[in-house]
């Protein structure tokens, strides 16, 4: 069978979404911000809510994710999406905004701008990619990184004692009465994947509720920051990320999940 | 319909926000501005245009709401005071360089740092120098009047819209707290979704609307030479500004000898002055620079003609002052007065400082 057989219509089992541009993304090989990208932009293309959405971009590696997202998008200063979302929201209260945030923008700088617009229930989605690291600028310690987890800022390993303990803010902002669903996922395995994406999917839905803001995060990896092969990193991420931030979902319909 | 009430400066500026169509407005509380926020929330503007107002959790989370929903084409405000501008400066950076329109307001305290809560004009550097990081400046109205508080409010929104860009109002804590009698305008109506669309729709990101392509609003530029055309772009916004919007007031400066160059609230003050040194003798005229950046540097030049030196009057210890000496090029003597920590001065102050500093007998 030639190439261009292949390729005909009938025989595509999986089409990239048009709302992912044509740009080659800009992310390390391996790094799930790829995925969690497309999940995002799927879930938008599935909902048929295009028309109607708006992105917030923070700092980070994802600063440039309106390369790749072929939605309206804002680039924020570091850690104030939520503020600008809020912004968009409260201005335009029928349409679905999103913020697609990592964990230094959304745990460390932007904690006050997080926990507000949650705290007011802004009728908003947060994604929040947390894999451990800072890692557009080279690979520091964040808010999320593991107790004696290496970092450059941290060469020795995170010591809590110092350093402080790594902070587990979707638990801390699910008990927020503004919150309305909250959800943690992964993608470095297809099982992982496709949760994720139901969870990312349920989240837009409830935008149309009005009921709340709705939040996932996407527990990931960070193979350059982490200097590990894509499959170590992966690997790591199962064995030490997920044993603390466990997966799951976190807080349905305005209710904490009983565990 | 137009009205005539008597008001405070503050409550002006936010009934004339009302009045003028603004979308949203997001604030946080400071000293002495708080009546901003307060009368905004009394009137619930909701019911009467469907204009949003939110207190939010900083003067950064405020700032940056109006980012977001100036991104979106809407007429979006802030005010706060000197520290909470502070505050803001970051995100006002941000709004020059991805060119979006907003309002913000400022009614000076004294400071530096937590300062005092009396008027001052001590933020004039931080206004019309940049005061956030980067190659960027403001659109600077300086009201000297509760009737300009109120008037200011469309004509910034004018500019900001014109050029996109933020536009500053930077007023203080005299001009904010006193009452005086202002007309109030008609009310417009604010903008339909369909009317911004049409309006603001080859850039502004309120969704793929009709399956339009994207917008993208971000003042990041990872190329050099993309980002110095940025630069330049807004440069070239700063000059158009120069030639097009430059706003200033001469008073009895026809036949005066002695200039005095005074903003805002120290202009109030110092046309006293000049009524006063006019009895005595002296012929003496004020230029009141009604916007602060574009300056009035030609007009200052052109008055070297005439005048024999120049007075800065300002509520701080000299800084307007160095931009009048720039303009004038060291053609006439140019010698600064203020007071300073809230501390506001009299016509009589005034007087004394230009007979010694500037008249000398």
């Amino acid at each position: 069978m030639d190439i261009k057989d292949i390729i005909k219509p009938e025989n595509q089992v999986y089409k990239k979404t048009d709302l992912m541009t044509e740009n080659a993304l800009s992310y390390c090989p391996g790094c799930g911000h790829g995925t969690a990208h497309r999940l995002t932009m799927e879930v938008v293309e599935e909902l048929g809510i295009k028309e109607d959405t708006i992105g917030v971009a923070p700092v980070g590696c994802s600063v440039l994710a309106y390369d790749f997202m072929n939605v309206d998008m804002q680039q924020a200063a570091h850690g104030r999406a939520p503020a600008l979302a809020t912004g968009i929201s409260r201005t335009w209260p029928d349409k679905y905004v999103f913020t697609y945030q990592g964990d230094g923008d959304l745990a460390a700088i932007g904690t006050a701008e997080t926990i507000h617009a949650c705290n007011r229930g802004e009728n908003i989605v947060i994604i929040f990619i947390n894999n451990g690291i800072y890692g557009m600028t080279g690979g520091q310690m964040a808010p999320t990184t593991l107790p004696g987890m290496r970092s450059s800022t941290s060469p020795y390993g995170r010591d809590v004692r110092s350093m402080g303990s790594p902070i587990k803010i979707t638990e801390l902002i699910s008990n927020l009465p503004g919150v309305y669903f909250v959800s943690r996922q992964a993608v470095h395995t297809p099982k992982h994947v496709r949760k994720a994406k139901k969870a990312i999917k349920q989240a837009f839905e409830n935008v149309k509720l009005k009921k709340g803001l709705s939040f996932v995060e996407i527990v990931s990896n960070c193979n350059s920051g982490w200097k590990m092969t894509p499959n170590d990193a992966n690997k790591w991420l199962e064995e030490n990320m997920l044993d603390f931030y466990q997966l799951g979902d976190i807080k349905i319909d305005g209710q904490l999940v009983q565990k | 319909m137009a009205e005539l009430k008597l008001m405070k400066g503050n409550e002006a500026i936010a009934e004339a926000a009302i009045r003028a169509g603004v979308d949203a407005y997001f604030g946080y509380p400071i000293t002495p501005q708080s009546e901003v926020i307060e009368y905004l929330m009394s009137e619930q503007p909701e019911h009467r245009t469907g204009m949003v107002v939110l207190q939010a959790e900083s003067e950064v989370a405020a700032i940056n709401m109006v980012y977001g929903a100036a991104g979106t084409g809407k007429k979006v405000m802030t005010s706060s005071s000197s520290p909470g501008i502070s505050l803001k400066q970051e995100g006002i950076s941000y709004l020059a360089g991805a060119e979006l329109p907003a309002v913000i307001l400022n009614v000076v305290r004294g400071g530096p740092g937590l300062g005092t809560i009396q008027p001052s004009q001590a933020d004039y550097f931080q206004s019309v120098k940049g005061g956030g990081h980067g190659d960027y400046r403001l659109y600077v109205l300086a009201p000297a009047s509760v009737q300009e508080m109120a008037d200011f409010v469309d004509d910034a929104f004018e500019m900001a819209f014109k050029y996109k860009t933020p536009v500053l109002i930077l007023s203080d804590g005299l001009i904010g707290q006193m009452m005086e009698k202002v007309l109030l305008k008609d009310q417009k109506a604010r903008l339909t979704d369909k009317e911004l669309q049409e309006r603001h729709g080859d850039w502004a990101t309120f969704g793929r609307v009709g399956g339009r392509e994207r917008n993208i609003i971000t003042s990041l530029d990872l190329q050099s030479e993309k980002m110095e055309n940025r630069v330049h772009r807004l440069m070239a916004k700063y000059k158009r500004m120069e030639e097009e919007d430059l706003r200033f007031e001469k008073i009895k400066c026809d036949d005066a000898d002695y200039l005095i160059v005074a903003y805002g609230s120290s202009a109030r003050i110092a046309q006293k002055t000049v009524d006063l040194a006019r009895a005595k003798g002296h012929k003496v005229g004020l230029l009141r620079p009604i916007t602060l950046f574009p300056y009035p540097k030609k007009e200052l030049m052109e008055m070297t003609k005439q005048v024999k030196g120049i007075l800065s009057v300002e509520l701080n210890m000299g800084q307007m002052v160095e931009d009048i000496r720039l303009a004038v090029e060291h053609k006439v003597p140019v010698e600064h007065f203020g007071r300073t920590g809230g501390i506001i001065h009299t016509p009589e102050e005034i007087l004394k400082a230009l007979e010694e500093k500037i008249i000398k007998g």
